[in-house]
């Protein structure tokens, strides 16, 4: 047999229903290959010890109706675990142990999940690379010194070195499609009220989704299953008829309408991304979709409302972090003097940076001109996709405007840094679903991915044609291990 | 428009975060270029567009005012940097 770390997540469940490997050889697999992959810095905390004797209990009393019957998951460090330290990639809340548990990782454990670990990511998730957590740079698989993407770099990294079966991220711009393009997995973001984001530390609130990040599509349809759920506690939760996406999913999609926006064939992309975004068109067409060419207008305004309603947001979620009831605090004579000091010490730059950016596009006289401006630009952005969606059923653009860059390569450089996400805030914007699927290699033989959008509460749609698409360009991720060795 | 040395000291203020005079310099060239970026939304006439204040289409739902944990105070107090019984502590704050 193969190795049980390289299974699918639907190979394993169907491995321990028919009783061939237990919970606990699988738990077992896990932790051994991550204590063999310290190198790559996935882990911010790890679980190991608990994880094996969960996977025990299961064992002796297991429960085969359950979506994931013992199966060991390691969760971004962005997700509150009752009584596991969640530090959100942050020195703030390096010290945090939360009291309860997070209603998207409580799915998880209530289907059988074990908690594996919890993975690295980016300060707060502000980063497309994973560069900006306390807990320093994370190695992409893929090969050494390459950013995994981010914000859920870590989550990505574990996941493509066979560290975790499946994991899951957040993404408030592309924090779950853009790692999993860097390193030739699959991420979904939902569409905006599908998964509760109680417990989640807050980034961007009207942006932050949760989503599955897996090796294929179809982990990915078993997953959201799980953690899409409507919850009371989540404000903005929306109460919908969530489909079976595992049962539902199906690659016949002939017939479907897809849309190709030309304002994503942007200046200075490589050709190997508008190549692939071609080679991705011929695909599509070969499992029967239709091809119409649309028109996004605004797309182009997209990043810069992002970088006005994010920051924004951020600076007003973090005004928690005040050094009194939990975290870090730092010494100060008064207690302002003190407020200071903690958020000084216990922030990062890029946070720093995004809090500053906030405060000021909020501040007297200011908020007109910007805030404002911005939502009035975002409300024009989500009527270009309901425009669009009038004539297609989804769209299909290239995930990144490049294969992943070197640790270093970007950070002294917001804005080229941000550049990134250019193609997946939109879909945050207009509170749209969207999956980036691995699609191909550049001459580096780095992975590049595509990226379905969908109509809203249309996961099932993007999944399908996802799971289409993908047995059509056969990828596989080519790597070698290197950081064992 | 751009931003000079005493608007960035000013929003530090406003942030709760101090700031070093070197670190205030940088911060006000990076908060410079982000905000060239961000002026391209100037190109658009927006007089008549209603803002977008939430994607979620729906009123926010009322429940019970309704007490439904347990009694955490000690889980929550124990993640406190200090505290005095079952209070938090914070630098005095009158004279």
């Amino acid at each position: 047999m193969t190795e049980i770390t390289s299974l699918s997540l639907f190979e394993l469940i169907k491995n321990i229903k028919e009783k061939k490997i237990s919970s606990n050889e699988i738990a077992k697999s896990f932790v051994d290959r991550s204590e063999k992959s310290k190198k790559l810095n996935a882990y911010v905390t790890e679980n190991f010890e608990n994880c094996l004797n969960l996977s025990k209990e299961f064992d002796n009393k297991p429960n085969f109706d359950l979506k994931l019957p013992g199966i060991p998951i390691a969760v971004k460090d962005l997700f509150c675990t009752n009584e596991v330290r969640t530090t959100a990639g942050s020195n703030i809340l390096n010290n945090f142990v939360p009291s309860y548990e997070s209603t998207v990782t409580q799915n998880i454990w209530n289907e059988g999940g074990i908690l594996l670990g919890k993975l690295n990511c980016d300060e707060f998730a502000m980063g497309s690379s994973n560069e900006t957590s306390f807990f320093g740079n994370v190695q992409n698989p893929i090969a050494k010194d390459l950013v995994p993407g981010g914000s859920s770099g870590g989550s990505s990294s574990a996941l493509a070195a066979n560290l975790t079966p499946v994991t899951i991220g957040t993404d408030t711009g592309g924090s779950i499609r853009q790692p999993a393009s860097f390193t030739g997995t699959v991420g979904l973001k939902p569409t905006y009220g599908s998964c509760s984001r109680y417990g989640i530390v807050a980034f961007a609130s009207s942006l932050d989704q949760a989503g599955p990040m897996s090796k294929d599509v179809k982990d990915s349809s078993i997953l959201l299953e799980v953690i899409s759920s409507f919850d009371k506690k989540d404000s903005t939760s929306i109460d919908f008829k969530r489909n079976n996406y595992s049962s539902e999913l199906t690659k016949n999609i002939k017939g479907i309408k897809i849309g190709i926006p030309k304002e994503y064939r942007v200046d200075g992309m490589p050709d190997e991304i508008e190549n692939l975004w071609k080679k991705g068109i011929e695909y599509a067409k070969d499992c029967g979709a239709e091809i119409i060419d649309i028109s996004l207008p605004h797309s182009s305004y997209a990043l810069p409302t992002y970088y006005i309603v994010a920051p924004a947001e951020a600076s007003s979620n973090l005004a928690r972090y005040d050094g009194v009831k939990y975290g870090l605090r730092s010494y100060g004579e008064s207690l302002i003097d003190m407020y200071e000091k903690t958020r000084s010490e216990g922030f990062g730059e890029e946070v720093k940076r995004r809090i500053m950016i906030g405060t000021y596009v909020l501040s007297s006289g200011y908020y007109d001109a910007y805030y404002l401006k911005a939502q009035k630009v975002r409300q024009l952005i989500k009527q270009d996709f309901d425009q669009a969606y009038n004539t297609v059923d989804a769209i299909l653009t290239p995930s990144t405007p490049s294969s992943a860059f070197k640790i270093g390569e970007k950070s002294n450089d917001p804005v080229s840094m941000y550049l990134n996400d250019i193609f997946t805030v939109p879909v945050n914007l207009a509170g749209l679903p969207g999956i980036s699927i691995p699609a191909g290699v550049d001459k580096n033989n780095y992975p590049l991915g595509l990226q379905i959008i969908g109509k809203p509460f249309d996961e099932q749609t993007v999944l399908n044609i996802a799971y289409s698409m993908e047995e059509k360009i056969n990828y596989k991720n080519n790597i070698t291990d290197w950081w064992m060795k | 428009m751009a931003i000079d040395l005493k608007t960035v000291k000013h929003i530090s203020k406003l942030a709760r975060i101090s700031l070093e005079e070197k670190k205030a310099e940088k911060l006000a060239d990076d908060m410079n270029s982000i905000f060239k970026f961000i002026e391209k939304l100037n190109e658009l006439k927006t007089e008549n567009v209603e803002p977008l204040t939430s994607i979620a289409e729906t009123t926010l739902r009322f429940r019970e005012d309704k007490i439904t944990s347990d009694n955490i105070r000690e889980k929550i107090l124990k993640n406190s940097p200090e505290k005095n019984d079952d209070f938090f502590v914070v630098p005095k704050v009158v004279e």
